[in-house]
């Protein structure tokens, strides 16, 4: 199957080791921007009790809930370390500065 | 459960005989950490399944000691009770897991080699890691900023949500606002706009803190600079209530009106103010000022205290009524205003090149002692006045309106979405 794709912006939107966020109907989505420029999307809800990741320090490819400091894995959205919990990643494209995430978003949100 | 709390707290003082005695006799469904609601029996089990060695491992996979910090003692001899002598609480704590060095070996190090971004300091000092962690690129940046004053270039992303968008975050993701009300003081104009900001934005929550001023809760992210650029209009700025740095100068009414008073308390405190808000410190700093010995504006409990006598002020300094309770220490008496905004400014100075990062006056002061940081700030009346002029120089980057800027346009992204999707076509 291929992936379909929505333009969401740039790269130079988002600071470096930083995060911006989309609105969708069903929540919200952090795009993170790493100290490399590796662009990561997950849905903006810490399992813990619901934090606003987008709001946390990035470093590395982890970041750390704004709430009560558990760190998030922007990769697999694993916590990291012994909490247990997990957030949904999304499929995100960088071409050059502009950046794409997959046209599954909102009905991925939608279907939890 | 409160009282095996209290209990546990009481025998933290010391005094017993075995100091693991009464943490042994406890029963394993006593709390001790009341923050996260965890056991004896669940910190010990995981010391002993998990084979834990020491206290961040303790709090990282119990909670236990994770919040607040005033169980780490009882957590710290639960630790020593379990494995014995292998722990050893005293042994130098590195910063965070990203480095060996602890606090004072970094910020040394900072100095003496020159070291004047986050990134500079990384290499040189060998992090373990690409761009630190949530730990330690929050204390580099209050280093930096402290120690290379108008060199440093401040990390917006080194810094805590609260302090990169100058507001309080709450635990449903809205923020709070506090506008500065200095001294205390406000006026018939400032709380009309208060309220006509409360009403336009639709803000839940209006209380009034124990600082003296007012907290508007439930602030939307996205409606901050709107709700700022109101306040900024009626003449109020950022009330640094999320700092780690000046909070609040608390006063009494003084002179002004009470019939006790012996100095100008307010005008004292507004003065004091106005001098020292913007500054970056270790952690929050809190002061008040009475007009006299009766104490209405609460002093002996501060970061830095001023009681009004009739021949002066007494500045005490060292207090906590927080986590910890604790009356301040006397520091010194000082016979005019001028006399006592130096010494205080001295002290600040002091404390802002010697504190560790989140380590409160009273812990900074109980680190050091209390006789050195009078040799500096009182006795040596040369010392005190380059540590006031380093201050007074540093306060030249530092006051600037964060709330204003950010009205002006700085910063933007933090405020607004990258893209809004609506519905689908489809789906409607
Ligand atoms: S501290 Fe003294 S001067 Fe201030 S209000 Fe109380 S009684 Fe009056
Ligand atoms: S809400 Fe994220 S750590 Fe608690
Ligand atoms: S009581 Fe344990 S962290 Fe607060």
């Amino acid at each position: 199957m291929t992936e379909e794709w929505t333009e969401i912006g740039r790269l130079s939107d988002i600071p470096r080791r930083g995060a911006r966020c989309l609105g969708t109907p069903f929540g919200r989505i952090a795009v993170f921007r790493t100290v490399d420029d590796a662009v990561f999307a997950l849905e903006d809800r810490c399992p813990h009790k619901g934090g606003p990741l987008s709001d946390g320090i990035v470093h590395g490819t982890s970041v750390t809930c704004p709430l009560h400091n558990w760190v998030f894995s922007l990769e697999t959205g694993q916590v990291q370390g012994p909490d247990k919990g997990q957030v949904q990643t999304f499929a995100i494209r960088r071409d050059q500065d502009r950046l794409f995430i997959t046209a599954s978003i909102i009905p991925a949100i939608a279907a939890e | 459960m409160r009282d095996t709390l209290i209990l546990g707290q009481a025998f933290r003082g010391g005094g017993a005989v075995d100091p693991l005695g009464a943490v042994v006799a406890l029963t394993d469904d006593a709390e001790i950490c009341g923050c996260n609601g965890v056991c004896k029996g669940k910190i010990t089990g995981a010391i002993a399944a998990k084979g834990l060695t020491s206290l961040d491992d303790v709090r990282a996979h119990t909670k236990a000691s994770n919040s607040c910090g005033t169980c780490t003692g009882l957590v710290e001899k639960l630790i020593m009770a379990t494995i014995g002598d292998s722990y050893n609480p005293a042994a130098l704590q590195p910063m965070c897991k990203c480095t060996d060095l602890g606090h004072d070996e970094i910020r040394r190090l900072i100095v003496a080699k020159g070291l004047k971004s986050i990134p500079a300091v990384m290499q040189e000092l060998e992090w373990t890691t690409s761009c630190g962690c949530a730990k330690c690129r929050p204390a580099l940046n209050y280093y930096l900023i402290a120690d290379w004053p108008g060199e440093y270039e401040d990390d917006a992303q080194s810094r805590f949500i609260n302090e990169r968008v100058h507001a309080n975050i709450q635990k449903d993701g809205t923020f709070s606002v506090v506008p500065r009300m200095w001294g205390g003081i406000t006026s018939p104009r400032q709380l009309r706009a208060i309220a006509d900001v409360a009403d336009k934005f639709a803000i839940p929550t209006v209380k009034v803190t124990g600082g003296q001023r007012i907290d508007l809760l439930g602030v939307r992210k996205e409606d901050l600079p709107a709700v700022w650029a109101d306040l900024n209009a009626a003449g109020m700025v950022s009330g640094a209530a999320y700092a780690k740095g000046l909070g609040t100068v608390k006063t009494c009414v003084g002179s002004d009106w009470c019939r006790f008073g012996t100095q100008d308390s307010t005008g004292l405190g507004v003065r004091l103010e106005k001098f020292l808000w913007g500054s970056w410190t270790p952690a929050k700093v809190k002061l008040a000022v009475s007009g006299c010995p009766r104490n209405c504006a609460e002093a002996t409990c501060k970061d830095i205290g001023i009681i009004c006598v009739d021949s002066g002020f007494d500045v005490v300094f060292a207090g906590a009524a927080g986590i910890e309770i604790k009356g301040t220490e006397p520091l010194c008496h000082a016979n005019s205003e001028d006399e006592t905004v130096e010494i205080i400014a001295a002290l600040i100075e002091l404390y802002r090149e010697q504190g560790r990062y989140l380590e409160r006056i009273y812990k900074w002061a109980a680190r050091v002692g209390i006789a050195s940081i009078k040799a500096h700030v009182v006795e040596d009346l040369s010392k005190r006045r380059l540590l006031y002029e380093r201050f007074v120089f540093s306060q030249g980057f530092a006051q600037v309106d964060p709330w204003q800027e950010r009205v002006n346009g700085k910063h933007a992204h933090e405020f607004a979405a990258m893209a809004e999707f609506g519905l689908p076509q489809a789906a409607e």
